[in-house]
């Protein structure tokens, strides 16, 4: 995918074959959340895209449970999981560039490849301790 | 990274609707990557360069 295509029609194609199920686990907040409604509904055009992807939506303030198994400080948040949890969150309403990063996590998340080198995978392989990579991005 | 270790989190996170952690990490331009809170990557670099700067945060 080309970066800015964050069209229908573009995200329709790249989920045709999603390899496997991914479950886009959703972090929203009744109140004081302006942005967690339009992320809801950019999650759920993508999950309608594909049989393969399922929301699960969870409550920061009332789900303590799950808020923490995911490690979750903040909404609107995405954690994209395939047969386990990845790691993988987005944070905040994702548009443009980040609608691209949603839509290829979840193809990597199902295909199960990084897509790194082989040198990359048996460095990363290899960690033994934890590593919290946060980026900070913008739509354009 | 996240899908290949079990050790590591991947977040993106938008910038203009965290300006709390824009604050907190500096960020005056995109995209700035920060690692276990303290070790800083800017720009977009190659993936081998990033791969090594991430796991050195590990050790530091």
């Amino acid at each position: 995918m080309h970066a800015g295509a964050g069209g229908p029609v573009d995200l329709e194609a790249a989920l045709t074959n999603v390899a496997a199920p991914v479950r886009l686990v959703f972090f929203t907040q009744t109140f004081g959340c302006e942005t967690c409604l339009p992320a809801r509904q950019v999650v759920d055009r993508v999950a309608s895209l594909s049989d393969q992807i399922n929301v699960e939506e969870v409550n920061l303030v009332l789900d303590t449970g799950q808020v923490e198994a995911y490690g979750i400080q903040r909404a609107p948040a995405i954690a994209v999981v395939g047969e386990a949890d990845t790691g993988i969150r987005f944070y905040g309403v994702p548009e443009g560039h980040e609608l691209v990063s949603l839509v290829e996590s979840i193809l990597l998340v199902a295909s199960g490849d990084s897509g790194l080198s082989d040198e990359s995978q048996a460095l990363i392989a290899a960690v033994d301790q934890p590593i919290d990579i946060q980026v900070f991005v913008t739509p354009t | 990274m996240a899908l290949v270790s079990p050790h590591i989190t991947a977040s993106a996170v938008a910038a203009v609707e965290y300006p709390d952690l824009v604050r907190q990490y500096r960020v005056t331009g995109v995209p700035k990557t920060v690692v276990n809170d303290r070790v800083e990557i800017l720009g977009a670099v190659p993936e081998a360069s990033f791969v090594s700067q991430v796991l050195a945060a590990a050790v530091a």
